[in-house]
């Protein structure tokens, strides 16, 4: 296993580190040396289609469809530019790129600015409209769609992006919900300073609630993304035109285009460079995107 | 000045009051209706009763489809759910290297939808699949997986485990949240690791588990992109789940009523599950109702 050294090498900076540990839960070395053991096969054993996309991605055609498989070949990175060349990647990424960014500005600004209201300010039947709000969640899309559809379909919206992006600027349950945890957080002597210093609520919200809820936008940055990016219904049903196609959805036609054909090497290329944005913005969130799940309380 | 507060609660909560009527409500209710007519998009609405629903009684793919989608949600909901717990239960203490194991675990989870499907379309080829090549190894001939009616499903939730990241996060969170003294009062006591887990960490965590197993529920009966590209409801049906026979009524037939009745009929799956799992709570969640909060 390749795995190896990074097992080999942990459980001793787990004996080191130790001491320290030690103190909360006084976990013995052992329980963390296994701990580590478990983790690591587990990351292989989950990571493995990673391994395998890559690996094939970086194959020669011919060496693709062989058995046993070449574990050990000269990389072939020609076939990253294959993909881009023979069909209008760029496009597609540009079509996502405006999709998603739009889902999320929309939905931060509306987001935050709903929850602002839910949690800060008082008035009557605000309790049940939060209540009906939180309803939602539970709704599945397959109700909304058929009437969705043919509303957009009745105005001429099909084959734009209007669809895929407009509904974002109405607000969103979930995320409703963690901008209000968040802000129902935040002390009231914040809000009196900035009354008493003539602060309207427009003013609150837009310079001390949004810059603070910065846990909290990371969370939907990273969750608003992966949905727009990855959504595959809304672009499939919603765009028609090829040259309106979201990476998903061309990437869903490889295997059959025939300009890509059953070139597996070049289907795993694109699916790896189809793959790459979601894992950057991870991976660079992701130290807030945990801290803002936990603050949300979920578990309250 | 109380006024003028609740004028501009109105204004904040606008843009969600909107929402939900354009986007939840207004649609669900015009759902409602036209799964009681015959709509082609071409001509007017027909109003045609209960014939949908009554149609779809007799329908033998639509009852093969809801089995499919029973069977795949039966499996894959706990599936899910017992290895991100575990998972989390395992990333929930101080050990080196804690950012990049979240990370690797969550991963998957980030890239989702198409390019885990074309992943695993890959990965289950039949003849040079990963997958069959390790069974190989250990002297197991592996089936045609995605052209396998035996098999088929089976691969599509082997797939859907793979997404167990989002749960294994929302433990992780919930983990945090239960108070060490807890544990520190258990083991004074001598409880074993795996006593306290059962008799500390599951109670309090119970509304996680709730949280997850409606989320999971509701989830997995709206699963579209890996059925749609890893089978596409092949082989003879057997991967059919309902929003893949939604979407083709819809969208292939142009069954625009048709689609609506199957999509209310999943609605009230959704809901009739849901409000069991409600009605069972006093049973096993947890209340904190003495707690401090």
């Amino acid at each position: 296993m390749t795995d190896g050294t990074t097992g080999a090498s942990s459980p001793e900076a787990a004996t080191a580190k130790a001491p320290a540990a030690t103190r909360r839960r006084r976990p013995l070395p052992l329980g963390t040396t296994v701990r580590l053991l478990v983790l690591c096969i587990g990351t292989f054993v989950v990571l493995t289609p990673v391994f395998w996309m890559l690996l094939t991605s970086l194959k020669e055609g011919t060496d693709v469809f062989v058995n046993p498989p070449k574990w050990f070949f000269k990389p072939r990175w020609q076939n990253y530019k294959d993909v881009v060349t023979l069909v209008p990647f760029q496009r597609y990424f540009l079509n996502t790129a405006t999709i998603v960014a739009g889902v999320m500005f929309g939905t931060m600004l509306s987001c935050s600015f709903a929850a602002y209201g839910f949690a800060r300010l008082r008035a009557p039947g605000k309790n049940t409209i939060f209540l009906v709000l939180m309803a939602t969640i539970m709704l599945p899309s397959t109700v909304t769609l058929v009437p969705t559809y043919i509303a957009f379909n009745n105005i001429g919206w099909i084959n734009t992006f209007k669809p895929l992006i407009l509904p974002a600027f109405f607000g969103s349950a979930f995320f409703i919900f963690l901008f209000r945890q968040f802000y129902l957080g935040i002390p009231r002597e914040l809000e009196d300073a900035a009354r008493i210093d003539g602060a309207g609520y427009l003013r609150i919200w837009w310079s001390i609630f949004l810059p603070l809820s910065r846990p909290v936008l990371a969370t939907v940055t990273v969750f608003t993304f992966v949905a727009a990016y990855n959504d595959f219904f809304g672009p499939v049903i919603y765009l028609t035109d090829d040259t309106k196609w979201t990476v998903s959805v061309a990437l869903s036609y490889f295997q059959g285009s025939p300009r890509i054909g059953p070139q597996m090497q070049l289907t795993m290329a694109a699916t790896t460079l189809a793959a790459i944005p979601s894992v950057v913005l991870f991976l660079s969130a992701q130290r807030y995107f945990i801290k803002g799940i936990s603050m949300s309380g979920v578990n309250r | 000045m109380r006024r003028r507060e609740a004028r501009w609660a109105y204004i904040f909560m606008a843009p969600a009051i909107i929402g939900v009527l354009l986007f939840s409500l207004g649609p669900m209710i015009a759902s409602l209706l036209l799964s009681f007519t015959s709509y082609d998009m071409l001509s007017a609405p027909q109003w045609v009763g209960a014939e949908n629903f009554t149609k779809l009684v007799g329908d033998k793919i639509f009852l093969k489809s809801l089995r499919v989608t029973i069977t795949y949600s039966v499996v894959s909901v706990p599936l899910v759910m017992i290895i991100g717990f575990l998972l989390a239960l395992l990333l929930n203490a101080k050990i080196p290297a804690m950012g990049f194991f979240r990370s690797a675990y969550y991963l998957p989870t980030v890239i989702s939808g198409v390019a885990v499907a074309m992943v695993w379309k890959w990965m289950f080829n039949g003849d040079y699949g990963l997958i069959n090549v390790m069974l190989g190894k250990i002297g197991i001939d592996g089936p045609p997986w995605l052209t396998s009616e035996r098999y088929a499903l089976s691969a599509l939730i082997i797939t859907s485990m793979w997404g167990f990241g989002g749960t294994m996060l929302i433990y992780l969170a919930g983990l945090q949240g239960v108070p060490p003294e807890l544990y520190e009062a258990a083991s004074v006591d001598g409880a074993s690791r795996f006593r306290q887990v059962v008799h500390i960490t599951i109670p309090m965590l119970s509304n996680v588990t709730f949280f997850n197993l409606i989320m999971g529920i509701i989830g997995s009966l709206q699963v579209f992109a890996e059925p749609f590209v890893l089978t596409g409801g092949k082989p003879n049906n057997s991967t059919l789940l309902l929003p893949l026979y939604l979407y083709q009524n819809a969208f292939s037939y142009l069954k625009m009523g048709y689609a609506s009745a199957i999509a209310w009929v999943t609605f009230a799956i959704i809901m009739v599950l849901t409000l069991l799992i409600f009605r069972s709570m006093p049973y096993w969640v947890h209340s904190e109702a003495s707690d401090d909060k």
